[in-house]
């Protein structure tokens, strides 16, 4: 197409063109444009990410000698671990629409002819990817910084605990961000939505967590907290599908 | 079957009514210009049509679909040139137009035949953020065309864009695009020139509705008195 094509003059009307038919792509096609777009944003901006990870180190140091102690172990170590990854975790949660919201995006998902819900995919993708990224960082700081127990044996289930727990913060932190993020006191009211959605979370994780960090070194986490985390993320998985279509709305 | 059938449309925020008792009817393949003061209601106009906002009262027909309750029939075929870009900043012109691109099903191809088009494909890999607004508003007007829309809503289309630039679009959007067209317009010699039917809008009620050829532009003028 040429820019300076023969364009008849002002008031003239051309031919009707033929319109090349487009097939609207399916949901894992929207899924796949929407989460390359937001991790795109996010390695531009680096907006979430990293602070997410500066704010857990530095909550690790601050407990560090706000407790006066070189280590800590079982529950008060899942604990510390939890409250400061749940709080982390509230920060990607205020900002997870804010480029939508500040410059357009929803409009513009909005006007595709495209499955609603792949925007809820996405984005609970995308924060499940932060929240990775946050344990990489978070977890061998607080190894480094607070543990007593060594981490080596208790790993494997530390990660199935710290999975299913993102997963829920995942699908509750998309949820609420949804719907904050359209009132002005957006980054208020994502907290005071999220935080009481995710305390069994963390009370699942914590409990789960407790075990792997005692001094005598449980095998796994125990089998019910890893139940009643899987029955939380699925629940609220189902709910957070069924609504976001709404949230979208005018 | 018209393009777009109004009747007694009505949309409010709260207390304050943006629109109040529209009605027209546009057929296939023409441009309605949409005149008014700040203010007026013409962005309410276009995003309901747009189906990004519902209409509370009235019937509104759009590409023979009734909205809000079809809404979903005619996502795909509008395309929407409004105020804000609809560009993610921190994203090249490029990687905006590919994400829209893959929202509506369209090929890569398109894309770098639009960036030619609008004369952007010497920029297309810097951040949005750093580009002029002329600039901004020629992507912009890629990506409202991306799809080859049906209808095209257009807020001031060629708002920051230099003389250059308008023609530049002019094929895109300009009348040459034979698409169907709403106008919001502040410019009444070039709105007419556009139009083959003309709304007059304020304070969110109809003024004027007449065929282009009705209308002279001291009766556009009126309405900004």
């Amino acid at each position: 197409m040429s820019a300076r094509a023969e364009a008849p003059a002002l008031g003239e009307r051309a031919e009707q063109p033929a319109r090349t038919p487009v097939r609207p792509p399916g949901l894992a096609a929207t899924v796949n444009a929407l989460l390359r777009k937001e991790l795109l944003v996010e390695l531009r901006t680096l907006e979430s990410v990293p602070g997410m990870s500066l704010f857990a180190v530095t909550t690790f140091v601050v407990f560090h000698f706000a407790l006066n102690r070189n280590s800590v172990e079982g529950d008060l170590a899942a604990g510390i671990l939890w409250v400061t990854l749940l709080f982390a975790a509230i920060l990607g949660v205020n900002r997870l629409f804010v480029a939508d919201a500040e410059e357009g995006g929803f409009d513009g998902f909005l006007l595709a002819p495209v499955d609603r819900s792949a925007m809820f995919l996405a984005k609970a993708l995308a924060l499940l990817a932060y929240l990775a990224v946050l344990e990489l960082v978070a977890v061998p700081a607080f190894a480094l910084l607070l543990l007593g127990p060594s981490l080596g044996q208790s790993l494997p289930g530390l990660l199935a605990v710290l999975a299913l727990g993102d997963l829920g913060v995942a699908v509750i932190g998309t949820l609420v961000a949804a719907l904050a993020v359209r009132t002005r006191a957006r980054d208020l009211l994502g907290a005071l939505l999220a935080l009481p959605l995710l305390v069994p979370v963390v009370i699942g994780g914590a409990r789960a967590t407790a075990p792997l960090f005692s001094l005598t070194h449980a095998t796994g986490p125990p089998g019910r907290w890893l139940l009643t985390l899987g029955l939380y993320d699925l629940v609220f998985g189902l709910i957070a599908f069924a609504l976001f279509d709404f949230l979208l709305e005018d | 079957m018209p393009a777009l059938l109004l009747e007694g449309l009505a949309r409010h925020f709260g207390e304050r009514e943006a629109l109040s008792d529209v009605s027209l009817s546009l057929a296939e393949g023409q441009t309605l210009v949409v005149f008014g003061p700040n203010g007026a209601g013409k962005s309410t106009l276009l995003r309901v049509l747009a189906t990004l906002l519902r209409p509370h009262e009235g019937h509104v027909r759009v590409l023979g679909s009734a909205l809000p309750q079809e809404a979903w029939a005619v996502r795909g075929r509008i395309g929407l040139l409004g105020h804000e870009p609809l560009l993610y900043r921190q994203l090249s012109a490029r990687e905006n137009l590919r994400f829209h691109a893959r929202l509506h099903g369209v090929g890569e191809a398109r894309v770098e035949e639009l960036l030619e088009a609008v004369a952007m494909a010497g920029r297309a890999s810097e951040p949005v953020r750093t580009l002029s607004r002329g600039m901004v508003q020629r992507v912009a007007v890629a990506r409202a065309v991306l799809h080859d829309p049906e209808l095209l809503l257009l807020d001031e289309p060629y708002a920051n864009l230099d003389p250059a630039a308008v023609e530049l679009v002019r094929p895109l959007i300009g009348a040459a695009c034979g698409h169907t067209r709403v106008i919001c317009s502040h410019d009444p010699s070039g709105g007419l020139a556009e139009a083959d039917m003309v709304l007059g809008l304020r304070d969110g009620r109809v003024s004027l509705v007449a065929g282009a050829g009705d209308v002279e532009s001291d009766a556009i003028a009126e309405l900004y008195r």
